[in-house]
């Protein structure tokens, strides 16, 4: 067990390995870009080119440049980036992290519970005006683009009817950190939880019904029957159980590239300044080490949430854990 | 009595229109009694089983006639009443024993699930049935294999696990549909042997459904063969293996090789293939694949009769 725990950490660490190599590559030894120029920012004096470049080992064979890369990630934390308006980019990253965090854990939490329960409930009620009703609503829920359903909560809660009695406790945009202000924290991120949760909620609440039905085909819901359970017990005990699976596997695809940064556009359309609105903006200034940090940053998300998943797989079917 | 059967008829709507899959069923089933029921795929005899099990959940099924057991009228009863006899007092045991567990949860905790289902007892108490009846269908470490999941056994030891499960509260009646078709010729002849042991020691009585004569031989008290949804005949292991009547029956029989004698050179089948239940022949439906048809065959559906052993053939009557 605890063999299998380091093999699969040592796999996650060459993954993370690779995917920083690659973008290392990508983005600072493409011929005929300097990146000591951009690193170093508009209008640098020579003395700041030079001292950019000999920091970051731009006049030293690529694999130095890449190891002291990692180390101004890593070690020091010192990665600065636009050097001559010296802008941290380890605490940059480390101040987006809650605000991500916060707001896929909670739409998380709310699209996997409600799915949950929306599966079961069209699986059990299949082929009734409730289970289309669910089906026809999960799939509103998945076309709706999330920048105009995030504009249209915020034009009805923020605007139109903001002085109803209905919204009247929406605080304005922008984020409250939890440790000051829990109350706050909750109230501002209840919107754009709902908001991230409504496409999920669709996808998964189908994806589940569509395993459930096809588990209840299997000959051992027969013999559950045979053995005079309840229906409901059967549906709870049995067929959910093995039709998790498929669930978790995208759960953890999903949830990985959001907490990595793909929950930019709710980020974005909510004035939180989370990962993906960080990671946008230096790619829109070009910010190398900015784009370094945060990309490394998302791969391990992406990486430590398909390693739960893994580790979820085990518990959940017990065919994968080889002695 | 504990079963009796009366006139059961199973049709299912389809796209092209309604299918009989069961015609007019009529058997009864003593006390400790082991019945065999025979016939090739699609002749009716698990559907006509699951009927009495009501398990047949398709929402298209219709089921007609009567399922009296223990004379309670089964066909009809409410789903929470038929519930508690499930697995309680009438248990099955089926065909594959690598799909009919579930993969997840441990052998000893699957057949706990079913005796709490019926038994008001605490869990370390339903265990320890649990570790009775593993060791009575003969599973060398009981107590070990309490904990095992279904795909760490063999075949074999996964039928004994589900049949240990049929027995956890000991049923009155034990329906087997084909529970040795998927287990290799040696591990079929311990289920077999268990069957037998159980039905002495539990008292149940047992539907028994196969295709394979030789299994019926060794086993059944009566037999029932049936061919397109119906019986086309039915008596005792001894009258019918002595002096099988229908011409389907006498078919089966020669298809199997003798043991003493010369060996055909080859072995005889049965021509043909059996009817879609779609397109049933007009009158009987064995009649194109029957080597003594006449024109009566043609026409008229032959009953069977009430004599205990009887054979729906016009020949047999005509004799």
């Amino acid at each position: 067990m605890i063999y299998a725990i380091l093999r699969r950490f040592g796999q996650m660490l060459f993954v993370m390995f690779g995917i920083s190599v690659i973008v290392f590559l990508i983005f600072f030894a493409t011929p005929g870009a300097d990146p000591a120029a951009r690193i170093a920012g508009r209008n640098a004096s020579p003395e700041v080119l030079e001292a950019v470049r000999h920091s970051f080992g731009f006049d030293r064979p690529l694999y130095v440049q890449y190891v002291t890369m990692m180390e101004k990630i890593f070690v020091t934390g010192d990665l600065t980036s636009f050097v001559n308006r010296g802008w941290k980019v380890v605490p940059a990253v480390m101040d987006s992290i809650p605000v991500t965090l916060s707001l896929v854990f909670g739409a998380a939490i709310l699209w996997v519970v409600v799915s949950i329960v929306i599966g079961i409930v069209a699986a059990a009620t299949r082929d009734s005006w409730l289970d289309r009703l669910l089906m026809a609503l999960g799939l509103l829920g998945i076309s709706m683009p999330v920048y105009w359903l995030g504009e249209v909560m915020n034009l009805i809660t923020q605007s139109r009817y903001h002085d109803s009695w209905a919204f009247s406790w929406v605080p304005p945009l922008g984020y409250k950190n939890f440790s000051d202000d829990p109350k706050g924290w909750f109230l501002t991120l209840v919107i754009p939880w709902i908001t991230l949760a409504i496409l999920y909620i669709g996808i998964y609440g189908r994806v589940l019904r569509a395993a459930i039905i096809e588990s209840m085909q299997e000959d051992y819901i027969r013999t559950a029957r045979a053995k005079g359970l309840s229906e409901t017990r059967i549906l709870l005990r049995h067929a959910l159980r093995t039709s998790l699976i498929a669930f978790v596997t995208l759960f953890g695809l999903d949830f990985g590239a959001l907490v990595g940064g793909s929950a930019l556009l709710t980020e974005v359309v909510f004035g939180l300044h989370g990962i993906g609105k960080l990671t946008y903006d230096a790619l829109q200034n070009l910010d190398l080490p900015m784009i370094m940090a945060t990309v490394m940053y998302a791969s391990m998300f992406v990486v430590v949430a398909n390693a739960v998943v893994d580790f979820v797989y085990i518990l959940l079917d017990p065919r994968l854990r080889t002695s | 009595m504990i079963l009796s059967v009366r006139d059961l008829k199973v049709s299912f709507r389809t796209d092209d229109g309604p299918v009989r899959a069961i015609d007019g069923v009529s058997f009864d089933l003593a006390e400790s009694e082991i019945l065999g029921v025979v016939g090739e795929s699609g002749s009716g005899k698990t559907v006509s089983l699951l009927a009495v099990m009501g398990l047949i959940t398709d929402p298209n099924a219709i089921i007609e006639g009567s399922i009296r057991y223990k004379g309670r009228e089964l066909v009809g009863l409410p789903a929470r009443e038929l519930r508690r006899l499930r697995g309680n007092e009438i248990a099955m045991i089926f065909q594959d024993p690598m799909t009919a567990l579930t993969p997840v949860y441990t052998i000893g905790w699957q057949i706990a699930e079913q005796i709490r289902a019926h038994r008001n007892i605490s869990k370390s108490k339903a265990m320890e049935r649990v570790e009775e009846l593993l060791a009575e269908v003969n599973f060398p470490n009981p107590h070990e294999a309490m904990s095992r999941y279904p795909h760490q056994l063999s075949g074999g030891m996964r039928q004994r696990a589900v049949i240990a499960m049929a027995l956890s509260c000991n049923p009155a009646l034990l329906v087997a549909d084909e529970p040795t078709t998927a287990l290799d010729v040696t591990v079929q002849a311990g289920i077999l042997d268990l069957v037998r042991k159980l039905r002495a020691t539990h008292k149940s009585a047992v539907v028994f459904i196969t295709h394979d004569m030789g299994v019926v031989s060794e086993l059944a008290d009566r037999v029932m063969v049936m061919y397109a949804g119906r019986i086309v005949e039915r008596g005792s292991r001894t009258e019918l293996f002595s002096d099988p009547q229908h011409p389907y029956t006498r078919a089966l029989l020669g298809s199997i090789p003798p043991l003493t004698g010369a060996k055909p050179r080859r072995l005889p089948a049965i021509p043909g293939s059996p009817p879609s239940l779609l397109r049933l022949p007009q009158g009987c439906a064995f009649g194109p694949r029957c080597p003594v048809r006449y024109e009566p065959c043609l026409t008229g559906k032959p009953d069977l009769g009430a004599a205990t052993h009887a054979a729906a053939c016009f020949r047999v009557a005509q004799a």
